[in-house]
């Protein structure tokens, strides 16, 4: 018997629980100003999210999927990405949307109900959150054509949950990746659940970074707690995908720390002892552990920057609230370019019902 | 990207090869047309609609794809949001649903979705409907699962000249649209086409043939027996409108209703089943609209509510001339 292929997947991990390193660090440690930068963004992240889940429990924002845990490779997406670059989010990507320059206001008004939030101006070309799972992977593969069509020098970073690897749309894009050799980077944020099924259901492969050999390209695991790990990957991805040598697939290993979103409640299926060993893993404290130990942050300087990201969350929350929803018959104006002479009439109905506003 | 220029030329000219007319006048006329689906490039399409598109305008704008039909419907819609006009070509529409996630969940929202951020400029082909002795899931007509979801243009040419104009105004709107090409026809006519590329305008019925005694009101392949139909009962005595729908989605009911007005019945002819087609949408149109017109009630004539048969059988499923026939003599009578 010839044996034609065989595979190897890697796992990259430099920080133990504790912040302390392993062994040598990627150069990457060395941008002391790149790795405060992502500390600020995670913690102004996790600062957002606590706020959105309150706002939803006080009946101001509606049903609200928790960042917590994805925060590490978030920030390391949003750093590793050129500005030209197009991001494909799923809807657990609130750091990479903040370094995108998505607003807090806009965030607040998508999952708020409002079509605005996701009328980006500041990342025109990035595609809105996706909530049907994995078919943002078709999308990526779309965007990632059209650049090589175009010649351009640019890449796309598509992110997926460990249960969107199970469906056709993941499958199928990670294949055309492969068949056409395209510039895009796909991290599958591993935080073994979905909603309430485990990893371990959602396939019988020891990881999901293998699925990328059966597509012809590289998969990587790295540990999505692990902020020098996770950007040293992306780093390399995206430098693959501007070089001209094709698509990568990472794993990021993480844990989901929050319920699915506020509606579900994770105590019906996990134990409180996985949630704490998972705790002791949290990549934000991970970091700041290493940021003091090597004299970069101190205990004051933790105290203004979790004032400075409150301030900024709330004044999010205040211009936010202050908007006005938009009048009803936008229901209609966003659907064509021009609308079609066969809806004025619904329009007017929606006009005339709501008669007193702006419409 | 490759550009072709590209002379004005007349030709005696099938369905099929308008669709393909259209697509050379498109992709030479702009670089942002792309062309992807499955055969499409090497062979041409298995209905020979895109031959000749990789030879002119390269691999980079005409892409063979793997065999994937959400896949194909999701990364036209990528290509889309980049400013590309993306022509994808599902072989066959029973194939299509593979891809329905895509087209109704991301190419009809994308713009309101995103307030106009980014839009789906593209056009998602397929060829529909039976009478060519296809195989199992090769003849079904289910325009009315895409005439009902809001942001998509459904968009069924009936000619060779409709076919030119009607694609070429699909790939320019901004807009997704769903053109669905009647296989039954694809090769049944010859007209004269001009390929001067000026498009049709969508949204719009096309009166056919004027008349005064009963709205016919169809489209894609049967508006060929409605037509046939309407020459019987001329010789009978009566003068029948003919109309082509041609955009079923969103439907141009003021000429509906203008012709129903005139003529006081109407009879709907289409292939595809009765429950929930899109007749009932225009059959309800005229009930609200041009109730007080009607001196008798509208009519349907269209496949029956069930499978849609195997070949030996399909002939007793489409709309035949008699049935028409028979139809309109039910509405004259009353």
């Amino acid at each position: 018997m010839r044996q034609i292929h065989e595979f190897h997947v890697d796992s990259t991990r430099y920080l133990d629980d504790h912040g302390k390193p392993l062994g040598a660090l990627p150069p990457q440690a060395g941008n002391t100003d790149r790795v405060l930068a992502a500390y600020r963004n995670m913690v102004l992240a996790r600062t957002f999210d606590s706020k959105a889940i309150a706002l939803q429990r006080t009946g101001k924002c509606g049903t609200y999927p928790s960042v917590l845990g994805h925060e590490v490779v978030g920030t390391a997406i949003g750093q590793g990405m050129a500005k030209s670059d197009v991001f494909v989010p799923y809807y657990r990507d609130q750091a990479a949307h903040l370094l995108r320059g998505v607003s807090l206001t806009e965030l607040l008004l998508y999952w708020g109900g409002d079509e605005r939030g996701s009328a980006w101006r500041k990342c025109p070309e990035d595609l809105p959150i996706s909530v049907p799972i994995a078919t943002q992977c078709c999308h990526a593969v779309g965007v990632a054509a059209a650049m090589k069509i175009r010649d351009e020098n640019r890449a796309v970073v598509c992110c997926i949950g460990d249960g969107g690897t199970s469906k056709g749309d993941f499958l199928e894009s990670i294949n055309l990746a492969g068949a056409w050799h395209l510039p895009v980077v796909f991290v599958v944020i591993n935080n073994q659940w979905a909603i309430s099924t485990p990893r371990s259901l959602q396939s019988g492969a020891e990881t999901i970074a293998q699925k990328a050999i059966s597509a012809g390209l590289p998969g990587h695991i790295v540990d999505g707690n692990d902020y020098f790990a996770t950007v040293e990957a992306l780093d390399a991805a995206l430098g693959r995908a501007h070089g001209g040598k094709g698509a990568t697939v990472i794993e990021a290993v993480t844990y989901r720390l929050g319920d699915h979103t506020t509606a579900d409640d994770a105590t019906r299926y996990r134990t409180a002892e996985d949630l704490k060993r998972a705790w002791e893993k949290d990549g934000i404290k991970r970091l700041q552990n290493w940021l003091h130990d090597n004299g970069h942050w101190s205990p004051d300087k933790e105290k203004s920057l979790q004032a400075e990201c409150k301030q900024t969350v709330e004044r999010a929350v205040e211009e936010y609230l202050a908007m006005e929803a938009e009048p009803p018959t936008a229901m209609l104006d966003y659907l064509f370019e021009t609308l079609p002479a066969a809806l004025h009439p619904q329009r007017e109905q929606i006009a005339s019902k709501y008669r007193g506003g702006d419409v | 990207m490759s550009q072709a220029k590209r002379s004005i030329e007349t030709r005696d000219v099938t369905l099929v090869e308008a669709v393909n007319m259209a697509l050379h006048r498109a992709m030479a006329d702009d670089a942002n047309v792309v062309v992807l689906g499955e055969d499409i490039a090497t062979n041409g399409g298995v209905f020979r609609a895109t031959v000749g598109l990789k030879e002119a305008f390269g691999f980079k704008r005409v892409m063979d794809t793997p065999l994937a039909e959400n896949l194909i419907a999701g990364t036209a819609i990528g290509m889309a949001t980049q400013g590309l006009r993306p022509v994808a070509e599902f072989q066959f529409m029973g194939f299509i649903y593979a891809g329905m996630e895509q087209i109704v969940s991301h190419a009809a929202r994308m713009r309101n979705r995103t307030r106009g951020r980014l839009h789906c400029p593209l056009v998602f082909r397929a060829p529909f409907g039976g009478g060519i002795h296809a195989p199992e899931h090769h003849s079904e007509s289910t325009e009315a699962l895409f005439a009902h979801i809001p942001g998509l243009r459904v968009v069924i040419p009936s000619s060779p000249q409709r076919a030119y104009g009607l694609l070429l105004a699909a790939i320019r709107n901004p807009d997704p649209v769903v053109f669905l090409e009647p296989k039954r026809i694809y090769r049944a006519v010859t007209q004269s086409v001009e390929d001067n590329g000026e498009a049709l305008p969508l949204d719009t019925c096309f009166t056919l043939r004027e008349g005064d005694d009963v709205t016919l009101i169809t489209w894609g392949a049967c508006v060929q027996e409605t037509l046939q139909a309407a020459d019987k009962l001329a010789e009978q005595g009566v003068s029948c409108e003919v109309i082509d729908v041609a955009t079923v989605s969103p439907l141009d009911r003021e000429t509906l209703l203008c012709s129903v007005a005139k003529t006081g019945r109407a009879v709907i002819v289409h292939e595809a089943c009765r429950n929930g087609g899109v007749g009932a949408e225009v059959a309800a149109s005229i009930a609200e609209g041009a109730f007080l017109d009607l001196q008798a009630p509208v009519v349907r004539v269209t496949g029956y509510d069930t499978i849609m048969p195997y070949y030996r059988n399909e002939q007793y499923y489409l709309p035949q001339v008699e049935d028409i026939v028979k139809a309109v003599e039910q509405v004259i009578a009353l």
